[in-house]
């Protein structure tokens, strides 16, 4: 088993390697492809960090993604490029650790309703800021950050979410996840501190959607509230997530990688139905493949497992 | 201040009765409808058509438009959400999944919509009269949809209360295990309760779209505003409902008037978090599981 730990450990080093020297050799349609892939696979990764585990059904995603890329339009020229990304990482916790004391303590549901407008909720309070307040509605980013700095500082994100991750699940925080998404009575009589864990996987996995949302201002140039709190990215990422299968930490990219080529493929040849495509995709995961592609490759070897036995145990 | 509590009464009037709906859909039939907005917009758009393509009355329209809510909403939840009650084992599962199929319906009408009608704003101009109540002035089409949502409420708590049908569905809500012990039949009461909320969305959706604007993505604030006022209210209590409806009404309208009108979103979360902080069953939900 070590050897093959060490085979996968390799070989993902050497992918790594190809994936950051990517760049250097395509052309900017594949490097804008590149970005969107790498977008997509550290916002599922880090919805299915939280709503994996504990089976809460973030709507949120948005929020922060939203609350990261206006933090850059506002300080982005004023400060320093990491300390901008530090601070949005600031306040994506805190907004997170505030949400999840005052609503995680609810049941899973009025979490489901209360992150469904969350995004909406923030993006109607920046506006009334930068009408009331500032007076400018809609900020210019003019930052010196080219496509390909934003593919690395995604690519590092996007093994920053794996490594923690990975190391979330073997901690104890992971194990008192896993006991809470089976049974949040039994997680609380077994000792665990039920909302401090949650919150804190919460705000782990928030803390990712905001930095995704910083490092990808800078596309965009001209950034205004409806932009960046687009509803549409949180539901994508639900997609993406459950069709994946969110209990893995790798089974969300499996899910954002075909979609985000789908949705790629859809958006450019039929606009006006993407909506309608959308659902019809979400219907087909939801009834075909409730535990997502992970699911199935789980079922593969549940199968697959026994017969070796017996044909060890003939032999 | 008269004139902002009468259009928070009015706005509250009109949340209760677009909760009303989803309320006997999530409490009795237990799916949490996400594309319940969806389908009010549809039937305001089919109210839409049937004025301006027809010539009929919305008030007429609505015999047309209630029947048929009432029949789409059978039919989907026979196809679409009996095989998930049917996979679900128990009460969380259902509520996981049902929220997961009807977001990926919420899509399809809207998208549906969005191919028919296009992103556009619609409104059309019926009874735009205005009536001089208590001093104030108010649309006659807003008197009658209030006066109409008042009605529709009294008759639905009617119905439930006094009739044979109605206590069948109070005891499938309250308890599905129970329920079957006194020989009610709960698969076909809840597709009857989730069509009748069907029915009621449809109703809401032709009597909104007399006096409010609409286009094929508003459902999801309709959907919201309902959710809170159910949830706020206790779930499949019609009570809870009005009492929620109006309180979030009234709030509304008392803030965009003296405060700002760029904060009615945080005042409704405000008062939906405040109230479960406090009360995680809501108003008039009583403490279970």
């Amino acid at each position: 088993m070590s050897a093959m730990r060490l085979a996968a450990a390799l070989a993902a080093c050497a992918g790594l390697a190809v994936l950051a020297l990517l760049p250097v050799y395509v052309d900017a349609y594949y490097l804008a492809l590149a970005i969107g892939l790498l977008q997509f696979t550290v916002l599922a990764t880090a919805w299915g960090l939280f709503s994996g585990p504990t089976r809460y059904v973030s709507l949120a995603t948005t929020a922060f993604f939203g609350v990261g890329a206006y933090t850059v339009a506002v300080l982005g020229e004023l400060l320093p490029w990491p300390l901008v990304l530090l601070i949005a990482t600031a306040i994506g916790a805190v907004m997170a650790v505030v949400v999840g004391l005052s609503t995680l303590r609810l049941s899973g549901l009025h979490f489901v309703i209360f992150t469904f407008g969350l995004a909406e909720l923030i993006r109607q309070l920046v506006i009334w800021f930068e009408v009331n307040k500032s007076r400018v509605l809609g900020r210019y980013v003019f930052v010196d950050i080219t496509q390909k700095d934003i593919y690395w500082q995604l690519l590092a994100l996007a093994v920053a979410v794996f490594v923690i991750g990975w190391l979330i699940e073997r901690s104890r925080l992971g194990f008192a996840l896993r006991i809470i998404g089976e049974d949040e009575t039994v997680a609380k009589h077994c000792g665990i501190n039920v909302t401090v864990a949650k919150v804190t996987l919460f705000t782990i996995s928030a803390v990712f959607m905001t930095l995704v949302g910083a490092i990808m201002a800078p596309r965009w140039t001209y950034i205004e509230p409806s932009i960046v709190f687009n509803a549409t990215i949180s539901f994508e990422v639900v997609i993406m997530a459950l069709l994946g299968g969110a209990h893995r930490l790798w089974g969300p990219a499996l899910g954002a990688i075909p979609l985000t080529l789908l949705f790629e493929f859809l958006a450019a040849r039929f606009p006006t139905a993407s909506t309608l495509i959308m659902g019809v995709i979400f219907l087909l995961i939801v009834y075909a493949l409730p535990a997502g592609v992970v699911g199935l490759w789980d079922n593969f070897r549940r199968q697959w497992r026994p017969r070796r036995v017996e044909q060890e145990a003939k032999a | 201040m008269t004139n902002a509590i009468f259009t928070g009464l009015m706005l509250g009037g009109m949340y209760a009765l677009i909760a009303m709906g989803l309320t006997l859909q999530y409490g009795v039939a237990r799916i949490m409808n996400l594309s319940y907005g969806e389908f009010l917009v549809a039937a305001a758009f089919a109210s839409y058509w049937l004025f301006t393509g027809w010539a009929l009355n919305p008030l007429l329209g609505l015999a047309l438009v209630i029947p048929a809510g009432f029949g789409v909403s059978l039919l989907l939840y026979r196809v679409l959400l009996t095989p998930l009650v049917r996979r679900a084992r128990t009460r969380g599962a259902l509520e996981v999944d049902s929220i997961l199929a009807t977001f990926g319906m919420m899509f399809i009408v809207q998208g549906i919509m969005l191919s028919m009608f296009g992103g556009a704003y619609f409104s059309y101009s019926f009874l735009a009269i205005p009536v001089s109540l208590f001093g104030e002035i108010l649309a006659l089409n807003r008197l009658i949809a209030f006066g109409l949502a008042v009605a529709v409420g009294l008759a639905l708590y009617l119905a439930l209360t006094r009739t044979r049908l109605g206590t069948s569905i109070r005891a499938v809500a309250v308890d599905p295990m129970a329920a079957q012990l006194v020989a009610i039949d709960v698969v076909r009461t809840s597709a009857f309760a989730f069509a009748l909320g069907g029915a009621l969305v449809a109703a809401a959706g032709v009597l909104i779209s007399m006096f409010l604007t609409f286009s094929a993505s508003s459902g999801v604030i309709f959907t919201m505003k309902a959710l809170i006022v159910v949830v706020m209210g206790g779930v499949g209590n019609l009570l809870g409902c009005l009492v929620a409806g109006l309180a979030l009404g009234l709030s509304e309208s008392l803030v965009a008037t003296f405060v700002d009108p760029g904060l009615t979103l945080a005042v409704n979360f405000a008062l939906f978090l405040g109230v479960l902080l406090v009360k995680p069953a809501g108003l008039f939900g009583r403490a279970q599981r």
